[in-house]
């Protein structure tokens, strides 16, 4: 590729991750203005959404991608990911329980 | 990370590539010890996310999630933080394709210009909160609102004087090599502004227009 090939195909990486993350972000804001799948639909539809866009957004403007030389980087993104989950879980866990139980 | 044989360098965020000789030598390791930082970042916002998730019901009689929702400048604020993340990304390729300083601070300062009407509409919005009784105060459900929102735009304003920080350098040194990494790491904590921003209007700003 010449420079101005690479120059073109760095840019084009930005516009496409900002034309999904601008789709994305409008379909949220649609759905839940609109509200077509009731509260349950809702939530769902937004966390798919929103696990989407992160996505998007790790792979055109972090440049995070299953190529070898970036592995330890995903794999610390992975393991930050297992550590959110399980004090994130627990503290709605135990909290949520205590919460019940003073109601 | 790899080993140090340049070509096959390779970290995340944009790669300067080996035209760049000492910088792109350079930011490996710092952009992975960046990412060590962003990625602990990540864990303190989970613990506040967690938080407001759990808070949700404790609003002691005062305003609640619906009470505060301003969805239009919801929508404006995440216009304005995409449209200055695609900038700064605009700015770190015009750095790596070998444009002049001039161009590199031009396009820093245009990410900076939208990064700052987010924080204006931002403390619009919190303003308009207070007003209507929803300070910090008031109840558990408003502390853990303020302390997340707050959270990030402490975060994005900080990055705002960071901009103006690597414009100045830029200014002083020209595209040198320290200078060219510092703007590696700060496109990259620029974008994960972005991704915590997502989280926020999707479990704290959309389900509040629930009907």
């Amino acid at each position: 590729m010449s420079d101005k090939n690479k120059r073109a195909h760095d840019l084009r990486m930005y516009f496409t991750g900002f034309g999904l993350a601008v789709t994305l972000t409008a379909l949220s804001f649609l759905t839940a203005i609109l509200q077509p799948f009731g509260p349950v639909g809702l939530f769902a539809s937004l966390a798919v959404l929103a696990i989407a866009q992160v996505i998007v957004h790790f792979r055109f403007f972090l440049h995070i991608d299953l190529s070898r030389q970036k592995r330890e980087d995903l794999q610390l993104i992975l393991f930050t990911v297992l550590i959110i989950a399980i004090m994130v879980a627990g503290t709605v866990w135990v909290l949520g329980n205590l919460m019940t139980r003073m109601m | 990370m790899t080993t140090s044989t340049s070509h096959l360098q390779s970290h995340p965020g944009l790669n300067l590539g080996a035209a760049h000789g000492q910088a792109h030598a350079d930011a490996e390791p710092v952009v992975f010890g960046f990412w060590i930082f962003l990625m602990s970042d990540l864990v303190t916002f989970a613990m506040f996310f967690a938080v407001y998730a759990t808070s949700l019901q404790a609003t002691a009689g005062g305003p609640g999630n619906a009470d505060i929702v301003d969805v239009t400048s919801i929508a404006l604020q995440t216009g304005a933080l995409l449209v200055s993340s695609l900038l700064f990304g605009i700015a770190t390729v015009a750095m790596k394709h070998g444009s002049a300083a001039r161009t590199v601070i031009f396009w820093l300062i245009a990410s900076l210009a939208f990064g700052l009407c987010f924080l204006g509409l931002e403390v619009r919005d919190f303003i308009d909160a207070a007003d209507k009784g929803a300070v910090p105060m008031r109840s558990g459900y408003l502390s853990a609102f303020w302390a997340l929102v707050g959270l990030h735009g402490l975060h994005v304003a900080v990055g705002s004087v960071m901009i103006l920080v690597v414009c100045t350098q830029i200014a002083f040194f020209g595209l040198a090599s320290d200078v060219k990494t510092r703007v590696l790491r700060l496109g990259l904590y620029w974008h994960f502004l972005d991704i915590i921003w997502i989280g926020i209007f999707s479990v704290v700003f959309l389900p509040g227009l629930l009907t």
